[in-house]
C-alpha cells in the first residue's frame, strides 16, 4: 500500500534568476508505510531537499505529493504544518537542540503549542527519554550532553508527537561507529511500533544495514538507483 | 488650539492606527492582486506569510481603537473646565462640531475591526482561504473611516477655543436643549426603557432559538446590531437619570467616573461584545455553504451566539439592577 | 480548540517565552531599562502636571468669584476705596471687599514673596505669618525678628508670629501675612486706595453679567472672574506639560527606533532557534505569538516600573528632578507633598505614549521573525 507518494516533483531554488538551481529534477517515487528506506547519493545531489519536501517542509515547485490519499501540495502552510507535526517526527542532522532550555523542556518543544496540558505533556515526553535510556538526563541542559545523548533526546523530541513517519537527515554523521550500530537498533525499534522511516544518509554502515528495506540512490536531483 | 499629553497621544495614536491600517490595506491590495492557492511558488508562500501580519495588524487597530475611544472621552472631560458651561466630557464634545463625529466613528472603527476579526477568524478555520477574497476587499472599506477620524479628530483639538461657551451635560442631554443628545433625552422614560428592553429581549430570545436549532443567524444578527443604537439612546434616556437618581442628569459619560463605581465599563463593554458578537452570527451566514467552512462555520456561529446572550445578557442585567435600586423613580 | 486547550496554548507558549527572555537577560535587560527610563520621565511629567492641576484647582476654590482691579493707561493702579461700595450695589453682588497685597523682592533670600493683609488679621501691629519657604529661607523662626525694607527706604521690623505648616501646598509657600497698617507703612500706600475688591457672587449663573456691570460702572475697571483664572491655569499646565511631552517625543521616537532595531537585528542564536521551532512544527502564528507575548512581557514590566518609579519620585520625593523647571514662579520651593492620585487619563495617556510606539515599531520585525522558512534548519 503506498502510503506517500511523489508524482514528477521538482524543487527549483532562485526561480527566474541567473542562480536559478534545480535541487530536485522531476522525482516520482511511492513509499510503503511501516517500511525503513534509505536515500543515498553524493553531496548536493538534493537528499535534504526531497527530505524537506515529503516531510512538508517545503512546497514543491511543481508535481504533487500525497498522504494517505490525500494532497499536501495544494495546502496552505497553516495546514500543511498541522499535518507535518501529527504525521513526521525529524531528527536533524546538527540535532538542533534548543540551547539553555533542559532536556525535558526540548523533549516537548514539539508539544507546546498544541495545548496538552503540562503535566500530561511532561509525562509522556519523559516516558520517550525512558524508552531511549536517558531518562535520568531529563532535567540536565542540553548544553552538557554527549553526541549520542544528544542523538537520543533529539530521536525522543521527534517521538513526542507520536508521529507515523520518522524522517532523519545523515543521522550518524557525528557518531562513531558504536553508537551508529546504537542508533540502528533505535531504528529498529521505530520500525517494530509499526513507524515509517526514512533516512538519508551516505554511511555504508546505514544503507547496508540489514533492517533496511529499500535504498533509493540519488544523483542530481533525479533517482538513480533504487533497490528493495 | 489646545495642547496637552493626551491630545499628543490621541493625535499621535490615530496617526499610528492609520498607518497600521494603511498598511495593512497595502498588503490586502497585494493579496487580492496576486492570489493563486494552486500555486506553490515562492510569491504565493510570501501572501500566505502575509496574511498573518494582517491579522496581527488589525488585532492591534481594534484595541487601539477601544482604548483610544476611552482616551478620547477621558480627555474631553478633563478640558471641560476650560469652557464656560460645560462640566463634563459632554459639554467639551459640544464646543466644536467634530466633537461627536470623532467620538461615533471610533466607536465604528471599533465595531468594525471586531467584525472583522470574526470574518477573519472564520477564514482561518478553512484550509482553502475561503474568505480571502471577501476579507480582503472588506479590510479596504477600513481604512477611509479610520483616516477620516484621525483627521476630524485632529480638527476638533485644532480647532478649540477655551472660550467657547458651551453646554454642560445638565443642558446639551437635558429636556430643554436642541440637538440629538437633547432629542435622546427627552424621550420619555418609558419608551426609551420599554424599547431597550424589547430590542434586548428578541435579541436574546433569537439567540437562544438559534443555538437550539440552528435558525435565525440573520435574525439574531440584526437585532443584535439594533441592540447597540437603541442601548446608547436608552443609556442617555433613562439608565443615567437611574444611576444619578437625578431626573434631568442624562450624561452617559459621567458613568465612567469613580462616583459611579466605574459603573459604565462593564456596561459599555458588555454591550459592544453582545453587539459585535450577534452581528457576527449574521455576518457568517451566508458563508455556511462554503464547502471548507461547513463545520467550522455553525460551531464558530454558535460561539458567538453564546457571547452575544452573555454580553447582552449582562448589560440587560446591569442596566435593571440599576433601574431597580436606584432610588429615583420617574 | 477547546478554551481549555486554548489556555494551555497560551500558557505553555508563555512559560516558553518568559523561560526565552530569561535566556538572553543582557539584551532583555538593556531594552527594559531604555523602556522604563522613557516611562518613568513622560509618567512623572503627566502625574506631576496632574497634581500641580488639583492643587490649583483646591487653592481656586478659595479665590473670591470676581476680582476687580483697575487699570490706568494699561498699568495696574490702586482702586479708591470709595468705589467699593458702589460695587457692592452691584444687583447680585452679596459683598466686596478690598484687599491689599503686592510683590516683594527680598535681595537676601533674592526671591519674590508675597505679601498680603488678609480678610481677618488674627495678629497684631508689628507681626507677621509667614509661608513655609519663607521661613526657610530666611531661616525665621517664632518669635524671631524678621525685618523688611520699606517704601521710606528704611527697615521696619516686624516678629513672626508663626509659619504656615507646609501641606498647605505651593501657592502659601512664599506668603507673608501682615497687619493693615504695616503694609501700609512698608509699601507706602495711601490709605484710602486697595491694591484690587473682590466681589462674591452667590449664584454662579449672574457672574458674567455682573462681570459686564462692573465695566460699565467703572470703567477702567477690569473685572476677572474665578472661572477665567481657572481656565488660564489649566491651560497653562497645558501648554507647559503638552511642551515636555513634545520634547521627550523625540525620546520616543529614538526609543521606538530602538526597539525596532533590537526586534528586527535578531542575534544567529535567536534566528537558528526560531528555524528550530519552525521545523519541529510551530506554526507561524506560534511564534508570532511568542514574540508579541515576549513585546507584552517587556512592556508590562517596563511600564510597571517607569510608573511606580514616577509615583515614588512625584509623590515621595516631590517631583525633585524637575519641580523647579516646571513650577516656575518662585524661588522658594518648599518641602511640600503633593496629594497622591492616578487617574485613568494619564495611565491611557501614558500608554498612548509608550507602549502603542513600541508595538508598532516591534509587530513588523516580529513578524519576519516568524516567517522564517522551516526548512531553514536542514539547510547546513
Ligand atoms: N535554500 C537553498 N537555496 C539555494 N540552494 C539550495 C538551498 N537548499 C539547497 N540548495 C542547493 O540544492 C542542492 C541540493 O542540496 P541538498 O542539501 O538537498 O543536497 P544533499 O544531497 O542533502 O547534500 P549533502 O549530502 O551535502 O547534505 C545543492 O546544490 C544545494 O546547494
Ligand atoms: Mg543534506
Amino acid at each position: 500500500m503506498s502510503f506517500i507518494v511523489l508524482e514528477d516533483v521538482r524543487r527549483v531554488f532562485h526561480q527566474g534568476r541567473p542562480d536559478e538551481l534545480t535541487a530536485v529534477a522531476g522525482v516520482s517515487l511511492s513509499l510503503a508505510a511501516g517500511a525503513v528506506t534509505v536515500l543515498r547519493g553524493p553531496s548536493g545531489s538534493g537528499k535534504t531537499s526531497l527530505l524537506a519536501l515529503v516531510g512538508g517542509m517545503a512546497r514543491p515547485t511543481s508535481g504533487r505529493i500525497t498522504l494517505d490519499g490525500h494532497e499536501l501540495t495544494s495546502l496552505p502552510e497553516r495546514f500543511l504544518t498541522e499535518v507535518r507535526r501529527r504525521t513526521f517526527g525529524f531528527v536533524f542532522q546538527q540535532f538542533h537542540l534548543v540551547r539553555g532550555l533542559t532536556v525535558l523542556e526540548n523533549v516537548m518543544l514539539p508539544a507546546t503549542p498544541l495545548g496538552i496540558p503540562r503535566a500530561e505533556l511532561a509525562r509522556r515526553a519523559a516516558a520517550h527519554l525512558d524508552r531511549l535510556g536517558v531518562g535520568h538526563r531529563a532535567g540536565a541542559r542540553v548544553d552538557w550532553l554527549s553526541g549520542g545523548e544528544a542523538q537520543r533526546v533529539a530521536i525522543a523530541r521527534a517521538l513526542v508527537n507520536n508521529p507515523r513517519v520518522v524522517i532523519a537527515d545523515e543521522p550518524t554523521a557525528h557518531l562513531d561507529s558504536k553508537l551508529s550500530l546504537e542508533f540502528l537498533e533505535i531504528v529498529a525499534g521505530l520500525k517494530a511500533d509499526g513507524r515509517t522511516v526514512l533516512i538519508a544518509s551516505h554511511d555504508p554502515l546505514v544503507f547496508e544495514a540489514g533492517l533496511v528495506d529499500r535504498t533509493i540512490t540519488f544523483r542530481d536531483g533525479r533517482v538513480e538507483a533504487d533497490t528493495r | 488650539m489646545i495642547v496637552n499629553p493626551a491630545v499628543i497621544a490621541l493625535v499621535g495614536g490615530s496617526a499610528a492606527g492609520g498607518a497600521l491600517l494603511l498598511v495593512a490595506a497595502a498588503h490586502g491590495v497585494a493579496v487580492l492582486r496576486g492570489w493563486d492557492l494552486g500555486s506553490g511558488s515562492q510569491r504565493q508562500l510570501e501572501l500566505e506569510r502575509r496574511t498573518y501580519l494582517v491579522s496581527t495588524l488589525l488585532g492591534f487597530t481594534l484595541a487601539f481603537e477601544l482604548l483610544s475611544l476611552f482616551l478620547f472621552v477621558f480627555t474631553a472631560d478633563a478640558l471641560a473646565p476650560q469652557f464656560t458651561g460645560a462640566m463634563c466630557a459632554a459639554g467639551s464634545l459640544q464646543a466644536s462640531p467634530y466633537g461627536y463625529p470623532v467620538l461615533l466613528l471610533k466607536l465604528l472603527d471599533a465595531v468594525l475591526a471586531g467584525l472583522w476579526l470574526i470574518l477573519d477568524h472564520a477564514d482561518k478555520q478553512g484550509y482553502d482561504y475561503p474568505l480571502i477574497r471577501v476579507k480582503y476587499a472588506a479590510l479596504l472599506l477600513l481604512a477611509p473611516p479610520a483616516l477620516v477620524e484621525a483627521g476630524l479628530q485632529a480638527a476638533y483639538f485644532a480647532g478649540l477655543r477655551p472660550e467657547v461657551i458651551t453646554s454642560c451635560c445638565g443642558s446639551l442631554f437635558g429636556e430643554g436643549g436642541r440637538g440629538l443628545g437633547a432629542d435622546l433625552a427627552s424621550l420619555p422614560p418609558a419608551l426609551a426603557g420599554g424599547g431597550l428592553a424589547a430590542v434586548l429581549l428578541l435579541a436574546l430570545g433569537s439567540a437562544l432559538v438559534f443555538l437550539r436549532t440552528g435558525r435565525g443567524a440573520l435574525a439574531t444578527g440584526l437585532l443584535s446590531a439594533a441592540a447597540l443604537p437603541v442601548a446608547l439612546a436608552a443609556v442617555v434616556g433613562v439608565i443615567s437619570p437611574y444611576v444619578y437618581e437625578l431626573p434631568t442628569h442624562h450624561c452617559p459619560f459621567c458613568l465612567l467616573q469613580r462616583e459611579y463605581h466605574h459603573l459604565g465599563y462593564p456596561l459599555y463593554a458588555a454591550l459592544l461584545l453582545g453587539s459585535v458578537a450577534g452581528a457576527g452570527v449574521a455576518l457568517l451566514a451566508p458563508f455556511r455553504a462554503t464547502p471548507s467552512l461547513a463545520e467550522a462555520v455553525p460551531a464558530l456561529q454558535r460561539r458567538l451566539a453564546r457571547l452575544a446572550l452573555a454580553g447582552l445578557g449582562v448589560f440587560g442585567a446591569l442596566s435593571a439592577f440599576v433601574v431597580l435600586a436606584s432610588g429615583l423613580r420617574m | 480548540m477547546t478554551a481549555r486547550a486554548w489556555l494551555e496554548r497560551q500558557r505553555a507558549l508563555l512559560d516558553f517565552t518568559l523561560a526565552s527572555l530569561g535566556r538572553r537577560p543582557g539584551k532583555n535587560l538593556a531594552l527594559l531599562l531604555v523602556y522604563a527610563l522613557v516611562v518613568f520621565a513622560l509618567a512623572s511629567t503627566l502625574l506631576f502636571t496632574a497634581a500641580l492641576r488639583r492643587e490649583a484647582a483646591l487653592v481656586l476654590r478659595g479665590a473670591p468669584d470676581v476680582v476687580v482691579q483697575r487699570l490706568v493707561a494699561g498699568r495696574h493702579d490702586p482702586i479708591p476705596a470709595a468705589e467699593v461700595a458702589r460695587l457692592a450695589s452691584i444687583r447680585g453682588v452679596s459683598a466686596a471687599t478690598g484687599r491689599r497685597w503686592g510683590y516683594y523682592f527680598d535681595r537676601g533670600s533674592r526671591a519674590n514673596l508675597t505679601v498680603q493683609v488678609p480678610p481677618a488679621w488674627w495678629g497684631g501691629d508689628g507681626e507677621v505669618v509667614v509661608g513655609e519657604g519663607v521661613a526657610r529661607a530666611r531661616r525665621a523662626a517664632p518669635g524671631e525678628d524678621f525685618p523688611m525694607l520699606a517704601a521710606s527706604g528704611h527697615f521696619i521690623h516686624l516678629r513672626v508670629r508663626e509659619v504656615i505648616p507646609a501641606d498647605s501646598a505651593l501657592v502659601s509657600s512664599d506668603l507673608v501675612l501682615l497687619s493693615d497698617g504695616d503694609f501700609q507703612r512698608l509699601f507706602g500706600d495711601d490709605p484710602a486706595r486697595f491694591t484690587d475688591v473682590a466681589l462674591t457672587v452667590p449664584n454662579a449663573r449672574e457672574v458674567p453679567m455682573v462681570a459686564e456691570k462692573v465695566v460699565k460702572l467703572i470703567p477702567q475697571a477690569r473685572a476677572i472672574t474665578r472661572a477665567e483664572l481657572q481656565r488660564t491655569y489649566e491651560s497653562v499646565f497645558d501648554r507647559r506639560s503638552g511642551l515636555v511631552v513634545a520634547l521627550l517625543a523625540t525620546a520616543v521616537l529614538a526609543f521606538a527606533v530602538v526597539a525596532w532595531d533590537k526586534a528586527a537585528g535578531l542575534s544567529a542564536e535567536e534566528r537558528r532557534e526560531i528555524g528550530v521551532l519552525k521545523a519541529l512544527g510551530w506554526e507561524t502564528s506560534d511564534v508570532l505569538l511568542v514574540k508579541l507575548q515576549e513585546g507584552a512581557v517587556v512592556s508590562l514590566l517596563a511600564f510597571a516600573a517607569g510608573v511606580l518609579a514616577a509615583y515614588a519620585h512625584v509623590f515621595l520625593g516631590s517631583a525633585w528632578l524637575f519641580a523647579a523647571a516646571l513650577k516656575g514662579w518662585s524661588t522658594l520651593s518648599p518641602d511640600y507633598r503633593l496629594t497622591p492620585d492616578v487617574s485613568p487619563l494619564e495611565l491611557t495617556t501614558l500608554f498612548f505614549l509608550s507602549v502603542v510606539p513600541y508595538t508598532v515599531a516591534t509587530v513588523v520585525p516580529a513578524w519576519r521573525a516568524a516567517t522564517a522558512d522551516p526548512d531553514e534548519v536542514m539547510r547546513s
